[in-house]
């Protein structure tokens, strides 16, 4: 006779697993997994209030804060979304573009390796960790040369970026690049013939294409459902269209289709990246636009004219149009948005953010509700969320 | 389809539910009456193809009647364009029906809404606090609640 009693077991919010602080209520029948809920907002720092606070130039060190592991595509959505309120997209300089895509896709490395680790390490692959950790550990370098800090970079402005790339670092990046490959190789050779990990990631997670856009997945887990959608194809920003790139869709639908779809990623942003190096050409890296950017550190530490400048955009902010508008730009994880409304003052008077882990996290119910409670931790592990978004 | 013709449709169908219209920077929102929102939701989805909600949020215009704006960010996979539906609500009625029922992602984000901008959602399955605690006071993105927290004094600066 069946037992129609359950338990209620707690999982988080400090479990090595969780990714953070998120605490997940399960209710169990043996080890079947009837009900699993979501609790989250450990991290809540109310970025969106703050921001109705700030001037527009101030609110960028708060979007580094949001999905930690790729600051430099946070920092892309707000100043492609303030460069849109500002009606100044198509001033950006050349060169700002291709280095804005440069190091997006550095990310969107650095982000797939910390979700590899994990994942890996969740299920028990210790080994790909400290592989995945050591290239990591590169590109944080290229980070801290590029912008002085190694995970809120805050290096992109408005109208362009902070600061041109520091002389010599194309080559190491292109050396990197060149290298990824065979260390891409290395993360396969540990995982994907490995019969352990085929077997807790296949046919675990699973998660149909309808389902997945019902509840609002995006990014590599729903392409893992088939799903053929990437922003940087279908509403390219800051010079997308120019790059010849694939975009990766895996029919699977389980944990194991998503875990091919960003290996197959990983190399798709190398091959970006080298494309990237060869559009780079010398020129400004700030638009001509004295209302609203930031004069360069070296105007502004060296000339009275500068250091006025700086002042008067930093005190007094600039003034966009009374408007609103929403861009959303390919996350690692999936869409990240910004959504602006300008009341015509240098604050915003409403800044929302499209936070993609918040919202594959509400599919994680759906992809382990009836699976074994083992599974789960494979589960959480596989929408690759960070805390630091879906609280923000 | 074109976002004016997405536009054309709404209003041939709706008629005065459909308030108004604006474009700015290419951008295409449509106001529509908060009582119709389900119906225009629906009708978005099953017959124009917006089938995925990216996003939905309250903006607060204190001071300005309607007081309250709901604001649902909509994307068309299909053809891929975007279009913007909102819907006025007043601030001594701030109920809106969930269209939970249309996307299921609505349901986070109208608790999220919930929590940090007070507006209720008629027959939502499960409208909770999502990133506050249950016992908190108050909807922390509302324009009269402070930076700083009730309980605190404004920083006056450090030269008194």
């Amino acid at each position: 006779m069946a037992n129609l009693e359950t338990m209620t077991i707690n999982m988080g919010p400090q479990h090595p697993s969780t990714h953070g602080v998120l605490q997940l209520v399960l209710e169990l029948d043996g080890e079947i997994v009837r009900k699993a809920t979501p609790h989250i907002g450990f991290l809540h720092r109310g970025v969106e209030k703050l921001a109705e606070h700030r001037t527009y130039h101030q609110i960028l060190p708060l979007t580094d804060r949001l999905d930690y592991l790729a600051p430099m595509h946070n920092n892309l959505g707000y100043v492609l979304a303030v460069e849109k309120l500002l009606g100044i997209t198509d001033d950006i300089p050349e060169r700002a573009q291709v280095i804005r895509v440069l190091l997006a896709e550095l990310t969107r490395l650095k982000s797939h390796l910390v979700w590899l680790a994990c994942h890996a390490l969740d299920i028990g692959a210790m080994t790909v960790f400290i592989y995945a950790f050591r290239e990591r550990e590169h590109i944080m370098d290229i980070y801290e040369k590029v912008s002085g800090a190694r995970m809120t970079t805050n290096y992109f402005r408005v109208g362009g970026l902070s600061a041109d790339l520091p002389d010599g670092l194309e080559k190491e990046i292109r050396d990197f690049v060149n290298s990824m490959p065979g260390h891409i190789a290395t993360y396969e050779g540990l995982l994907t013939g490995n019969k352990i990990w085929q077997k807790r990631i296949q046919n675990v997670g699973i998660i149909s294409g309808e389902d997945a856009i019902d509840l609002g997945v995006t990014g590599p887990s729903l392409r893992g459902s088939g799903v053929d959608w990437d922003l940087r194809r279908d509403q390219p920003y800051s010079g997308y269209e120019n790059y010849d790139f694939e975009v990766i869709v895996e029919d699977g639908c389980d944990t194991w289709a998503r875990y091919v779809a960003r290996l197959k990623e990983m190399h798709e942003s190398c091959k970006i990246i080298h494309q990237a190096l060869d559009k780079l050409k010398p020129g400004p890296v700030l638009a001509d636009a004295p209302q609203i950017v930031l004069p360069s550190k070296q105007d502004t530490v060296n000339t009275i004219e500068g250091l006025i400048h700086h002042f008067k955009i930093i005190s007094e902010g600039f003034k966009p149009d009374v408007g609103e508008v929403y861009v959303g730009v390919e996350n690692p994880k999936g869409e990240v948005g910004f959504y602006l409304v300008s009341d015509g003052s240098p604050r915003p008077y409403r800044m929302k953010i499209r936070p993609a882990s918040f919202i594959n996290l509400q599919a994680l119910p759906k992809m382990c509700e009836g699976s074994m409670i083992a599974d789960v931790v494979a589960v959480i592990g596989t929408p690759d969320i960070v805390l630091g978004e879906i609280d923000r | 389809m074109s976002v004016q013709a997405v536009v054309d449709k709404l209003k041939a169908r709706f008629g005065d539910t459909v308030l108004e219209t604006v474009e700015f920077r290419g951008e295409t929102t449509v106001m529509v009456k908060k009582e119709e929102i389900v119906a225009v939701c629906t009708f978005l989805k099953g017959d124009l193809g917006f089938n995925f909600l990216t996003d939905l949020c309250g903006v607060d215009y204190m001071g300005q009647a309607p007081r309250f704006m709901m604001v649902y960010q909509l994307y068309n996979i299909g053809n891929h364009t975007r279009l913007r539906i909102k819907a006025p609500v007043e601030e001594a009625d701030t109920t809106i029906d969930t269209v939970s029922d249309v996307w299921a992602t609505a349901n986070w984000m109208e608790r999220e809404c919930w929590d940090l901008m007070g507006i209720t959602f008629n027959n939502h399955p499960d409208l909770r606090r999502i990133l506050l605690p249950e016992e908190w006071e108050g909807h922390p993105l509302r324009k009269d609640y402070p930076v700083q927290g009730p309980d605190r004094e404004p920083y006056q600066g450090r030269l008194q």
